[in-house]
């Protein structure tokens, strides 16, 4: 295919009309006069209404442009079922935390109009990260997603944690993306392309052990990319970003960039270095087993329930890798699912979180939650429930997403990394069960303001009924999962 | 339909009466009593009915031998192991139902006067309805898996019954002791299905039996040795009969289940679920019959058994534990008789025994009701002229026992001791000396019962002896019908059981081989060996004459003559004490050892409490881990890279 041929648009369809409201968004809230609290809270809504509206309308143009895979901008952006697959998932966890942070943005005196649009870009980042096809492109998309996600992790400009978090993930992040990029070059000259397919010819005619050189280029692809799922030991900034920041942001931190992440965490392992599967797979058991043993363990003395949080998705994180680790397609739709029972468990917890407001002040503390289900039984049952399903505790969704990961891991035979993932999960259980035992039977303290913003309620419904309910009907999510990991390994 | 009914009545009842248990409200309300009543009305009507159809089914497969069995469902069907709810009914069983339901309706009668002053009347109905019903499957299993359930049913009825005053300590003790000892016997029970069906690869009896012939010669390897299958499956199966029946060595709870009330003793642990030791191994005569081990075994365990208990029963004082004591030694009678492989003498014995047993007992309940409640006979006598029908009954019953004729006894001892002498055989010589000897013995205790609890003077104080009545209607008429049957049934069923017409009154429920002629030659034993028991049964008591009524001081001296001998006799052995020796305390010793040692400490110290310190502990750590420092972060990140290569390289190029 020669280079000046003019590429096909159709797949990266989504991808444009993201980056042309983006710009629009921009323009409309750069223009437009914010100068009072007044107005620029009206500005903010406009905006936030207006992004998720656009989340919502690429989630449509992703599942209309949807089909067998497909690649365009010569080899460098790809879309199959598995991208469709990611994309949707993050579309509606973006989707799902921005609906939720307009009240704690009024709240905070942050409605500005630049949180909707950076996000909007951070999500554009990811989607480009789940069809990157090549080492380029991918670390573009990162970059795309990674800077926005800096700035609005200090989107709190005045105070002191949110800045620090931001400035953290900053350098550390610089750190990793310095490391995905030294071990792109290692790998670049070891093999002389970027392109994923040529990478995986490359691996795939060459015969016997690797050079070490490439596998140390792959352990630092590894790193940079466990970094942004934020696996041990590449998970330090985690707590301390997800604590300091906004807690809309936290949410946003929790769900979307964590599925954009793994998805190019499986599809650059299975694809370019597929046939190197044996040398990664061990790394990523060390890291998988790191992640699940740290993040039970460290969860537990915390008291703030953001921070828990974090440790909680490094575990999770953990679970999701074993799945990778087993590497075939039983393996990867585990991962699927669970990454998409983890999106709405994580949004439906952090609406409950955002609910914990006294005074017109936001509390983080688990100690807050006293009592909950004497002043707010409903919400008590709502979070019992997120809890419940975090730990894994049948029938709630949570416990297929272990359940898959586990049937992969034995039917490939890990028993090791079964076994630790359930003693984990067994330790993990105590600090949600815990938050549990504190909502029901601790001596209530003041009940939290009313009323709760109707998009929470409504967000919290629908999530817990998901969550709930996952058990009588999976087959949309097992039957998607599946042809999206089918596509990955055959592709 | 008729024979579904006589043993799912019973359940019935027991479950109403169950219902009604909860429907009492005070002690001493006019609905409690109401309740009380109905519950007593409910479970004695349906095992009188029981009894009646038990007869019709008696009549029809017993007389005109139409024996059958009733498919009622699939239990379980797994691969090879079928097993079915079914009621087997052939002459065996028949014959049991007999007993089991009339001596359980004449309890059930008697209970009405003789608990009429417990807080807990429908509970006790209750446990006697679902015993019988236990009883009855028991009885009619077709397979060894439904003999276990009944089996296990009885026992669990017993232990509910023996502990039914579960506020009294001793009685509770006396429940879990019958428990426990009985545990011993149902684990051999139980392997011994599992050696069964692993010989037979089926617990289905009518199978088993056709094919048992085949497998005479089965050996089985255990622990590397070869053992004779058939000799081991039996072993085992008397094991459990061993302890069901309290045969010597696993006999020591039934003296100790006389605390249960009076009805239970007679019902229980006199004429039914004692005796299911000796029904189980009458029914698998067919596979008893191939090994002469274990019948050389059943009859020393039998004939010793017979004679221990006598040597006991002589010293005892309290009334209860003499009969107790009487009921472990007759059922030695029979175990020897199955023994000898005269099946059909020690089930005549088991039907005789169980209408005299249950008669003695009921008779002995009457007479602490009229002691009020005092069961010690060192403080009775004298009162033969104040409860003049109950002394005569117990007369009868005593006269069954020692083998007088023309009471019951009499028939059924003769036979078996017969039996013994006519096996010709060195162990069958023992039982019948032995069993002679028993007799001697039996007959001098129950007599020494007699007067020490009717004759002389009045030992008790006067507040007591004003109070002594004679016992109302409702408990002397089940004692009369017991009277006749203790009078009557030997001299009835004489030509039926063991007699002329035997071969076809058993029809193929017993089998017989031809090398064990005991039975056969019983009729043609020397006439010395005839009269032999009633020789003895005189002798034993004029002794008690002499020593209870004539020299009252004599027993006195005897005993302080022969110390050894009567300590030995008196405390029953030392089989208590030994017991308590070598397994009760070392269990609990072991027991409170591995509790607070291996779970308290070591469990839970490692286990429960020392994983959560350690996660903890970990916990803490891990935590610390995250200091805030960006610089610290960043080096983490870079050790893991490092850590990572390091760890591919190891492991990989090595």
């Amino acid at each position: 295919m020669p280079m000046s041929e003019f590429p096909n648009l159709i797949p990266a369809m989504p991808e444009i009309f993201l980056s042309i409201t983006i710009m629009v968004l921009l323009m409309v809230g750069v223009f437009q006069n914010s100068d009072t609290v007044e107005t620029s809270v009206r500005v903010n809504r406009q905006i936030l209404s207006l992004s998720v509206i656009a989340l919502i309308v690429t989630g449509f143009l992703v599942l209309s442009v949807s089909g067998p895979t497909i690649t365009t901008f010569n080899d460098l952006f790809i879309l199959d079922p598995f991208a469709t697959f990611s994309k949707i998932l993050v579309l509606i966890g973006a989707a799902l935390t921005l609906y939720i942070s307009r009240s704690y943005l009024e709240l905070h005196q942050m409605a500005r109009f630049e949180f909707g649009v950076l996000a909007l870009c951070a999500t554009l980042g990811m989607m480009m990260m789940i069809s990157a096809n090549d080492l380029m492109s991918l670390y573009v998309g990162l970059e795309i997603q990674s800077l926005s996600l800096y700035v609005i992790a200090a989107f709190r400009r005045d105070d002191l944690r949110s800045t620090e978090a931001g400035l953290k993930y900053f350098v550390l992040g610089a750190l990793a993306s310095g490391m995905l990029l030294y071990g792109s070059s290692l790998v670049y000259g070891f093999a002389g392309s970027t392109s994923f397919a040529v990478l995986a010819d490359t691996f795939a005619q060459s015969d016997g052990a690797p050079a070490v050189g490439v596998i140390i280029g792959i352990v630092f692809i590894l790193a940079g990319l466990a970094f942004k799922v934020s696996a041990v030991p590449f998970h330090m900034w985690t707590p301390d970003v997800y604590e300091g920041a906004p807690t809309p942001v936290t949410a946003f931190f929790a769900v979307a960039p964590k599925v954009a992440a793994i998805a190019l965490f499986m599809r650059v392992m299975v694809g370019p270095f597929g046939e190197l599967d044996d040398q990664w797979q061990q790394i990523v058991w060390l890291v998988a087993i790191a992640s699940m043993v740290l993040g039970s363990l460290a969860a537990i003395n915390q008291t703030n329930i953001k921070r828990m949080m974090a440790y909680s998705s490094i575990g999770h994180i953990g679970f999701a890798l074993i799945g990778l680790c087993i590497g075939n397609q039983a393996g990867i739709q585990s991962v699927l699912v669970y990454m998409g029972i983890y999106v709405f468990m994580t949004v439906g917890t952090f609406a409950c979180i955002l609910c914990m407001r006294r005074g017109d002040r936001m509390v983080e503390d688990i100690s807050e939650l006293a009592g909950l289900s004497k002043s707010r039984p409903l919400l008590a049952l709502a979070l019992t429930i997120f809890m419940f399903s975090m730990a894994g505790i049948p029938p709630l969704a949570g416990f297929f997403g272990k359940l898959y990961i586990f049937l992969a891991a034995i039917d490939a035979e890990l028993y090791g990394l079964a076994i630790i993932g359930v003693l984990s999960s067994v330790v993990g259980s105590f600090y949600y069960l815990r938050i549990v035992k504190v909502v029901y039977f601790d001596e209530p303290g003041d009940a939290f303001d009313q009323p709760i913003p109707k998009s929470i309620v409504t967000v919290l419904v629908g999530t817990t009924v998901l969550v709930v309910f996952f058990i009588f009907y999976p087959a949309p999510l097992l039957d998607s999962a599946a042809a999206a990991a089918a596509s990955l390994i055959g592709g | 339909m008729i024979i579904k009914a006589v043993v799912f009545l019973p359940l019935f009842a027991a479950i109403i009466a169950g219902i009604l248990a909860f429907m009492r409200h005070g002690n001493d309300s006019e609905s409690s009593r109401r309740v009380d009543t109905m519950s007593q009305w409910i479970t004695s009507g349906g095992l009188l009915l029981s009894a009646v159809f038990a007869t019709l089914v008696f009549i029809d497969v017993g007389l005109n031998g139409n024996a059958r069995t009733i498919h009622l469902f699939t239990w379980i069907d797994s691969g090879s192991f079928d097993v079915a709810w079914a009621l087997k009914v052939d002459t065996l069983t028949a014959v049991m139902m007999i007993v089991v339901t009339y001596v359980s309706a004449m309890v059930h009668v008697y209970s009405i006067g003789y608990m009429h002053h417990d807080h807990h009347v429908p509970r006790f109905m209750c446990y006697l309805s679902l015993f019988t019903f236990f009883m009855l499957t028991l009885i009619t299993a077709d397979n060894l898996v439904q003999m276990f359930f009944g089996w296990e049913g009885v026992g669990l009825c017993s232990y509910l019954l023996i502990g039914f005053w579960y506020h009294k300590p001793s009685a509770n003790a006396a429940a879990i002791k019958a428990f426990v000892v009985n545990r011993v016997g149902d684990f051999g029970f139980a392997l011994g299905i599992f050696a069964v069906y692993m010989i037979f690869d089926t617990v289905h009896l009518d199978t088993i039996f056709a094919t048992a012939p085949e497998k005479a010669d089965t050996m089985l390897v255990v622990f590397g040795y070869e053992f004779h299958a058939l000799t081991i499956a039996c072993l085992l199966l008397f094991v459990g009969a061993m302890g069901k029946s309290a045969q010597l060595g696993l006999h020591t709870w039934l003296p100790d289940a006389m605390e249960g009330p009076t009805p239970v003793s007679a019902l229980i642990h006199a004429a039914t679920m004692v005796t299911a030791g000796v029904f189980m191994v009458a029914r698998l005569s067919p596979i008893f019959e191939y090994s002469d081990l274990a019948l050389t075994v059943v009859t020393i365990v039998g004939a010793s058994t017979a004679i221990f208990a006598a040597t006991i029963a002589c010293t005892q004082n309290d009334i209860k534990r003499v009969i107790a004591y009487s009921t472990c030694s007759q059922l030695g009678y029979m175990f020897f008789a199955l023994g000898v492989s005269a099946y059909s003498a020690g089930i005549f014995h088991l039907m005789t025994h169980g209408f005299f047993k249950a008669l003695l007992f009921l008779g002995a309940g009457s007479v602490i009701h009229a002691m009020s409640d005092e069961q010690d006979m060192r403080k009775m006598g004298g009162i033969w002229k104040l409860i003049p029908v109950t002394y005569g009954l117990m007369w009868i019953g005593n006269l069954a026992l020692a083998g007088i004729p023309p009471f019951a006894g009499y028939y059924s001892k003769d036979i078996v001791l017969e039996a013994a002498y006519g096996a010709h055989t060195g162990v069958g010589s023992y039982a019948f000396y032995m069993g002679l000897l028993a007799a001697l013995l039996t007959a001098f205790y129950s007599w020494r019962l007699l007067f020490m609890t009717f004759h002389g003077s009045p030992r008790a104080d006067e507040k007591v002896m004003a109070h002594v009545h004679e016992s109302p209607k409702v408990i002397l008429f089940p004692l009369m019908f017991l009277a006749t049957g203790a009078v009557l049934s030997g001299w009835a069923g004489y030509s039926y059981f063991v007699g002329e017409g035997a071969v076809e009154f058993w029809g193929n429920s017993l089998l017989i081989l031809d090398s064990h002629p005991a039975l056969e030659n019983a009729h043609h034993v020397p006439m010395l060996v005839k009269y032999a028991p009633l020789i003895v049964g005189v002798i034993g008591i004029g002794l008690a004459y002499v020593l209870y009524i004539k020299r009252p001081d004599l027993p006195g001296k005897i005993a302080a003559s022969i110390p050894t001998i009567y300590a030995i006799s008196f405390n029953k052995w030392y089989f208590d004490e030994l017991y308590d020796r070598i397994f009760v305390r070392p269990a609990f010793y072991l027991g409170r050892n591995l509790w607070k040692v291996g779970d308290g400490t070591l469990i839970d110290g490692l286990g429960p409490d020392g994983i959560s310190s350690a996660v903890r502990i970990m916990a803490r750590r891990a935590a610390a881990l995250q200091t805030g420092y960006l610089y610290h972060y960043a080096f983490a990140m870079l050790c893991g890279a490092v850590v990572l290569v390091s760890w591919y390289l190891f492991s990989n190029v090595g």
